[in-house]
């Protein structure tokens, strides 16, 4: 049988409507080997405090919705076991750098104004038509963009970002990533439309290159690398700027 | 209470939701959208979805081959029409995926790989390395931004569908984040919100999967069409429920019981060799695979794990190139959340509830019953999977029918030049009924119920199921519905993102989920399919039971259950082979 132990679980606690300001508080929650950090918050919710919230959903580290601070680290709860943090305690808190909704819930409007930004569609060029064929991809060229491809959009590296702690404005390293995954695809030719995004203060050029987005990042995106090759890309644009008008790109 | 008026509300922003949008706004520009959605939309379901989608491609593939695949894996409960229909679509859907940019997986030389998955004559199945769903989900999000004219309410939850003069005219819905009340007016409504599978505790589904727009149609008379078919997926991590998908057996896995034998080949899905071939061994279809495990489990020849006994799933002899290539999101599962490495020992699974078969009545283009509503995807039950859904099936489904009904809704919504009923009167009687829940003094808590209704379902209306047990059980759920109905204790009294409170709203519609499906099983007095039964009615029965089962709500009460014919046009029931004779293929057409 699994050994059952017990450890404090100690949640950042915030309710818009009556605190002033969040506090915390220590719940002791059973657990066993394989039980995550999601669970425990599960087992607080459903037998010692109703009011605890948090959002969850596919437990599995593919729906990108339970992402928050464990002592200070941005992980996905759901693949974060309590056995390696016992017998200390462990302090759950709402990712930072963004507004909280309450408790361990955060405001994410911001980020999607971010997502929808960069354009993250495909944008094929004028004279592609496929017809009723899908287009030729061969795996090489699948490479070239399928890491970035990757993002649950779980902001564990908007958490991780000091720049995007210091400046909200920044694009950040999700979206940015998810720019250069569409301007690496063999079939997109939107380069051009997204070019004001990474040539922005608040594109590419935002990025001190920490790197610490990649360093968290659950699903290996590495979005320090996207947003440095898109810093070269900014500068050839900006040279080019001198050679030929914009439009005859 | 604010009031929103557009022309289409569409709830739900997973696959088939976010397919119908899009087909609404490119049908006509000039449509207002509502895409409202408990979670934003890429947290939805659909994202967890692994192997991936069917369409005829393969150079040995067939519409034929697709179309006889289909029906007898649902052992011929499958609108044959609808089926027709959908096999000539899935192609060119999967093939607008890749005109949106989804990352299939390519062959050498650029076109599409396909695989095998259980119950195909030939490989069919196109995937994104093990993350299809992923993949057709994001794309398909961020194919969406395009259109101006959805307008997306993330994070609203819908309670009630709002009926005036037999027709659906508007949607009440909760802002999560406030906790304030919304009237959606329109002229059409598609349901795209999911299956039920948390119904059942042992479930590979996200926790957002629990029927609640299954009971919002049936509530208001829309009945609810073979429900008794849950599918069980065979191989899920034990405990956790967490989907391996079919695309590792797909692959070349196989399953072995304790003593290291792949016991399929006891369970008419044999002979072993030649290995591998289609429809046989561990391409046999989900319902035959999960029931061999049952028997298995019987006779005492699983192993035993911390959560219960499972089968071994060897992926070993693959190697790490392939399982890295075709496979590694598994590995990573199997890695972090069962401590096994695929690459160097087998993974212990077992089966566990993955798919809703049946789900509100709708037609080929998404119509229900009910004039104005529409419903797609999981949620529906258009006819395509019969007793037994083929895996693959059901993403292709998401964008064949999501278009059909976002196209259907749209057209409905041109049509209709009445103006807009009221229904303040209504949406505030609804809107009251759901916050006095927040007052409720007495009671018991959500999970207390909740998991009793997951001990009834996986005692009463399990893999294996007989009369006695499923009597009980509608018993035991029409008890548990009265102690829902007395009162559910909210330790949270707020407005504001309480999650408690939403959960409890769950809740009543799942119980309703529950009890369609345990009164459907005792109905229906035979073994169809994922139906399996054992107490004298253990084969199927064309004669009595070569029909839908339909549960019509009845109040509080248990619902009552009434037959329907099945649409059969080129292929007469016959006996469902795989192993020995699945070769060659029967496909010859029919009178």
């Amino acid at each position: 049988m699994t050994q059952t132990r017990t450890i404090i679980i100690e949640c950042l606690r915030f309710h818009p409507e009556t605190d002033e300001a969040p506090y915390y508080q220590s719940y002791e929650v059973p657990f066993t080997a394989e039980m995550s950090v999601l669970e425990g918050l599960q087992y607080i919710k459903d037998h010692l405090d109703g009011t605890l919230t948090f959002r969850w959903s596919c437990r599995m580290a593919i729906c990108g919705s339970c992402g928050c601070m464990v002592n200070n680290e941005p992980v996905l709860s759901c693949q974060t076991f309590l056995r390696d943090y016992h017998p200390s305690r462990i302090r759950v808190e709402p990712l930072a750098h963004f507004p909280i909704l309450r408790d361990l819930t955060i405001d994410q409007t911001d980020f999607l104004a971010k997502l929808e930004s960069v354009h993250p569609y495909l944008i094929p060029s004028a004279d592609d038509d496929p017809g009723d064929q899908p287009r030729n991809q061969t795996p090489d060229q699948i490479q070239d963009y399928l890491g970035y491809a990757q993002c649950i959009n779980c902001l564990l590296c908007y958490a991780a970002c000091p720049q995007y702690g210091l400046n909200e404005a920044f694009t950040g390293p999700a979206a940015l990533a998810l720019l250069h995954r569409y301007n690496a695809d063999s079939r997109d030719a939107g380069k051009a439309q997204r070019m004001d995004v990474i040539n922005a203060e608040e594109g590419v050029w935002g990025c001190t290159l920490v790197g610490e987005c990649s360093e968290v990042c659950p699903k290996h995106v590495d979005p320090a690398r996207a947003i440095n090759q898109n810093k070269i890309v900014s500068t050839q644009d900006y040279f080019l700027r001198f050679l030929k008008p914009r439009g005859r790109r | 209470m604010d009031v929103i008026e557009s022309d289409l509300v569409i709830i739900g922003g997973g696959g088939a939701g976010l397919r119908a949008a899009i087909a609404a706004a490119e049908s006509d520009p000039g449509l207002s959208i509502s895409l409202v959605s408990k979670v934003v939309p890429m947290r939805s379901h659909t994202v967890a979805a692994e192997g991936g989608a069917a369409g005829v491609i393969h150079p040995d593939d067939t519409l034929d081959k697709h179309f006889d695949d289909t029906v007898s894996g649902g052992d011929w409960l499958c609108e044959q029409d609808v089926v027709e229909y959908f096999i000539g679509q899935c192609t060119r859907e999967l093939t607008q995926l890749e005109h949106w940019g989804c990352p299939w997986s390519r062959q050498e030389d650029g076109g599409i790989n396909v695989r095998y998955f259980g119950g195909m004559k030939s490989p069919r199945t196109w995937f994104a390395a093990d993350k299809t769903g992923f993949h057709i989900l994001h794309t398909l999000f961020q194919t969406s931004l395009k259109y101006p004219s959805i307008r997306r309410f993330d994070e609203f939850f819908c309670t009630d569908l709002l009926v005036e003069g037999d027709r659906v005219q508007g949607v009440l819905a909760f802002n999560i984040a406030t906790g304030e009340s919304v009237l959606l007016r329109c002229k059409a409504v598609v349901l795209a919100t999911g299956g039920a599978s948390r119904v059942f505790g042992q479930n590979t589904n996200a926790g957002i999967v629990t029927g609640e727009g299954m009971g919002m149609a049936y509530s208001q008379g829309v009945p609810l069409r073979d429900m008794e078919f849950v599918q069980w997926h065979p191989t899920a991590l034990p405990g956790s429920g967490i989907l391996i998908t079919e695309g590792a057996r797909g692959e070349g896995g196989i399953l072995l019981n304790k003593d290291g034998y792949r016991y399929l080949q006891d369970y008419g899905m044999g002979p072993l060799d030649p290995w591998p071939r289609p429809r046989a061994m561990e391409l046999g279809p989900r319902d035959r695979v999960s029931q061999a495990f049952w028997h298995e489990d019987q006779a005492g020849r699983t192993v035993e794990t911390t959560n219960g006994s499972a089968v071994h799933l060897d992926l070993r002899h693959l190697g790490e190139k392939k399982i890295m290539e075709r496979l590694p999101m598994i590995r990573e599962l199997a890695c972090t959340f069962a401590a096994t490495d695929p690459v160097h020992s087998p993974i212990p699974v077992r089966p566990a509830v993955h798919y809703t078969m049946g789900g509100v009545q709708c037609d080929v283009n998404g119509a229900t019953p009910l004039q104005g509503l529409f419903a797609v995807g999981e949620c529906a039950s258009v006819g395509i999977h019969g007793a037994n859904r083929l895996g693959s099936n059901s993403l292709a489904e998401l964008l064949v029918f999501g278009r059909a009904a976002g196209e259907s809704a749209a057209r409905l919504a041109r049509e209709i030049t009445a103006a807009p009923a009221d229904l303040n009167a209504q949406a505030h009687e609804a809107e009251a009924r759901r916050l006095n829940m927040l007052n409720a003094d007495e009671g018991e808590r959500v999970a207390v119920i909740r998991s009793e209704m997951h001990d009834i379902m996986e005692s009463g209306v399990g893999i294996v199921r007989d009369a006695e047990r499923m009597s009980q059980a509608c018993e035991r759920l029409s008890a548990l519905r009265d102690r829902y109905r007395r009162g559910v204790k909210l330790d949270d009294r707020g407005r504001c993102f309480n999650t408690e409170w939403l959960t409890a709203i769950e809740l009543g519609h799942t119980l309703q989920v529950a009890e369609a499906m345990a009164h459907s099983a005792l109905a229906r007095k035979e073994s169809r399919g994922a139906h399996l039964r054992q107490d004298g009615f253990d084969t199927r029965d064309d004669e009595a039971f070569l029909c839908h089962s339909l549960a019509h709500h009845e109040g509080n009460g248990p619902p009552r259950i009434s037959h329907a014919p099945v649409t059969i046009t080129r292929s007469s029931p016959r006996e469902r082979i795989y192993g020995r004779d699945s070769q060659p293929d029967q496909t010859a057409r029919e009178e």
